[in-house]
């Protein structure tokens, strides 16, 4: 069991001591992953309602290609954004890359299939429901997909949950696109990696467990808020 | 009589299955009541007239195209106020903010649900439910109101309401076509019974007509099983 | 509706919350190096004191040797500070860095258990690894054209070992960089070549001891390019430079000398100036 105590016992020093660069890499995982999470929302959530409500040539094969895409390895999206980034890439003129806009990209790309494929179930589902009354009102399909996400809001937010836990935890892409540059782009799970490959397991482990509980926590208050407004709204 | 609606050779094929067959019928009551076992196609009728489901064959004439709204069963509530759902229905048929507000504010006070109109709709009982449907129906001012069932999941009280509700909307004007279980609120409502069986017309008869000779053994022999 | 802006205000708040939080504009470079001179720390101990002297922040990308020098191709770095003089002098040849300059070395050591299976111990690089093969000892290689990967390769070769032969589930082709190597290397016991930076501020040593030290073969040389802004116009040319004339300059080979774990020095400068 020692294995376990002595990093619990540092993560608990780290915490305890508010470590300022611990808090700066905190917070920037949660700046980059929360930012790529919103942006997977507004191009995620739309795409997702559309494939659930629209008639359109090729929706079957979009909506088993989202399904798939949910799988997308990291390391693959790195790979492209940082080519893509890169100066010689077509967007290197920008100077993106080893940013922290560079790695909200990339973890924008790895979350919007994942959010739009479990979205495109939510609105399914409740398409099923409504169909027939917003039809009678006369709304488009367009509008109806509209209506749909914001009537879907508390369930849809297990999407942005998933969404985000995928992105705070992956390492592939934001290690190629960030470089873990110390202070600018070094986020909680590079240096996680970063710890590792120095052999200091026992900081790396403590690394972890914070890690767990920041997204432990998140969790738990978007588990609480969702509750509340699902008995104040039905 | 002032006809409406013609319908001639309306059918609809689902899975191999004739659901509506050969559906001839004219309407021209300003209230009609569609009668009949369950499975007969009672609410499949309601729903090609309101353009919710296409014919396999079959036309539909309007002498006059008619704006129409439809209550359903089961109220289809979102998440959100009362109010505001009235106020969807006005919005989408191109109802401007304020006007909208206010003529949703008149509509619930109509199904005397004023009081209620800030609590978020899908905490209300199923019978406020059906009011505010009714509410978002009425509020469109709709000159055919179709109803499937209106008062099929709902406590005898809540009946009554939803009866007075439809009874009102009547007496503004409206046309009105619905389906029903209940014998008693059929006679209470209807000028004219459309009665059918397994996807045909049986009978068209006036209502007192109906009830009291059925002009067929089948609306005779379903008379004697619903009546107690 | 009111509920309905509110939460839409909320989102556009943490959306604008994510972006203002991006830090002002700062004068930097970036340097692409090695996973030697970022994990054993030196940097950690040197950029802090540059970035006093000259007000430039440096933003490292610690990557193997052959990595590095890609991505500098590719225009994404600024300078590389690297350990493969022939892969470096094909950069500068290649016209992609404008000149090579030595900065420091260190040395490469032959790490394995401490109770040495193969009876490698001793002075002689090449005659260690020829025991090791000889005795198939298990053998960790970073395999990802690092320099010290290349350098391995190149002591196999002067050994008269033929490792194309010679290869079997004794050598283990890892792909990876010093660190993992190292976590591989004492999780299976076996030997390893590695940069006596890294080890000595390895944690996760297992069993492992130094086996082959203080041969000249071992020598390790460090050299930095200015990647050419003929090739790349984007590149920081005069901060860049500031950075390489500093690390040549007596105040930077002071601050490489003074690195020191555990009492022990581990980079020794030797620009030439």
């Amino acid at each position: 069991m020692h294995e376990f105590n002595e990093p619990l016992i540092t993560a608990w020093q780290l915490v305890a001591g508010a470590d300022a660069r611990l808090a700066g890499i905190v917070l920037l995982s949660l700046r980059v992953s929360l930012a790529a999470t919103l942006i997977a929302c507004v191009i995620g959530m739309p795409i997702g309602a559309l494939l659930a409500v629209g008639r359109f040539p090729g929706r079957r094969t979009l909506i088993v290609l989202f399904n798939g895409l949910m799988g997308l390895p990291p390391v693959v999206v790195g790979l492209l954004v940082y080519l893509l980034l890169s100066r010689a890439g077509p967007l290197g003129q920008f100077g993106l890359l080893f940013s922290p806009e560079a790695m909200i990209i990339a973890q924008a790309i790895l979350v919007t299939p994942i959010v739009a494929a479990l979205t495109r179930q939510v609105v399914a589902d409740s398409w099923s429901e409504y169909r027939e009354q917003l039809r009678s009102l006369g709304a488009s399909r367009g509008r109806a997909a509209a209506t749909l996400l914001w009537d879907g809001r508390f369930s849809l937010s297990t999407a942005a949950l998933a969404g985000f836990g995928r992105a705070i935890a992956e390492v592939g892409a934001v290690m190629i696109v960030g470089g873990n540059i110390d202070g600018v782009t070094r986020v909680m799970t590079t240096t996680i990696a970063l710890e590792t490959s120095k052999g200091d397991l026992p900081l790396a482990l403590a690394l972890g467990f914070i890690l767990i509980t920041v997204v432990l926590a998140i969790n738990a208050v978007a588990y609480a808020l969702r509750g509340w407004a699902e008995r104040h709204w039905g | 009589m002032n006809t409406w609606l013609s319908i001639d050779g309306l059918s609809l094929t689902e899975g191999g299955t004739r659901i509506i067959a050969d559906v001839s019928l004219t309407l021209g009551a300003q209230r009609t009541v569609v009668l009949g076992p369950n499975g007969a196609g009672k609410s499949t009728l309601l729903r090609l007239i309101h353009d919710l489901l296409h014919p396999s064959t079959g036309v539909l004439y309007w002498p006059r195209p008619l704006s129409q709204a439809m209550v359903f069963q089961r109220p289809v509530m979102l998440r959100t106020t009362a109010l505001t759902n009235v106020i969807y229905g006005l919005k989408l048929k191109g109802f401007k903010t304020g006007e909208a507000r206010r003529r949703a504010q008149e509509s619930l006070a109509r199904v005397g649900l004023e009081h209620l109109a800030l609590r978020p709709a899908r905490l209300l009982s199923g019978g406020e439910q059906q009011r505010v449907a009714l509410a978002r129906a009425w509020a469109l001012e709709p000159e055919l109101l179709i109803l499937d069932e209106p008062t099929a999941s709902l406590d005898p009280a809540s009946s009554r309401e939803v009866e007075r509700i439809i009874g009102d909307i009547a007496a503004s004007g409206a046309r009105i076509l619905m389906t029903t279980h209940n014998l008693g609120q059929a006679r209470r409502i209807a000028e004219d019974i459309v009665f059918i069986d397994r996807g045909r017309i049986v009978e068209q008869t006036p209502v007192a007509q109906f009830f009291k000779l059925p002009q067929t053994p089948a609306a005779q022999s379903f008379l004697q099983e619903e009546m107690p | 509706m009111i509920s309905r802006r509110l939460f839409c205000s909320a989102l556009a708040a943490c959306g604008l919350l994510a972006a203002a939080a991006s830090h002002a504009q700062e004068r930097f470079i970036t340097v692409s190096s090695t996973t030697s001179t970022e994990q054993s720390g030196l940097f950690g101990h040197l950029l802090p004191i540059f970035e006093k002297a000259s007000g430039i922040k440096v933003r490292v990308i610690a990557l193997g040797t052959g990595q590095a020098l890609d991505m500098a191709r590719r225009g994404d770095a600024d300078v590389v500070f690297v350990h493969d003089k022939a892969a470096e002098e094909k950069f500068v040849a290649e016209g992609f860095g404008v000149k090579r300059q030595e900065v420091m070395y260190n040395d490469f050591i032959v790490i394995g258990p401490k109770t040495d299976p193969a009876k490698a111990a001793g002075k002689d690089i090449l005659e260690g690894l020829r025991r090791i093969e000889a005795a198939k000892a298990p053998f960790v290689s970073r395999g990802d054209k690092s320099g010290t990967h290349a350098a391995e390769l190149r002591y196999w070769k002067a050994a008269g070992v033929d490792l194309d032969k010679a290869k079997g589930p004794w050598y283990r082709d890892t792909g990876s960089g010093m660190g993992p190597a190292l976590n591989t290397a004492a999780s299976m016991n076996a030997y390893i070549l590695a940069d006596r930076g890294t080890w000595l501020a390895f944690r996760n040593r297992g069993d492992l001891g130094i086996v082959v030290e203080g041969d000249t073969k071992l020598f390790n040389q460090y050299g930095v390019i200015l990647v050419n802004p003929a090739k790349h116009p984007h590149v920081k040319q005069a901060d860049g430079q500031k950075f390489i004339d500093w690390v040549v300059s007596a105040d930077g080979q002071k601050a490489i000398a003074e690195y020191k774990i555990g009492g022990e020095q581990l980079f020794f400068p030797n620009a030439r100036r």
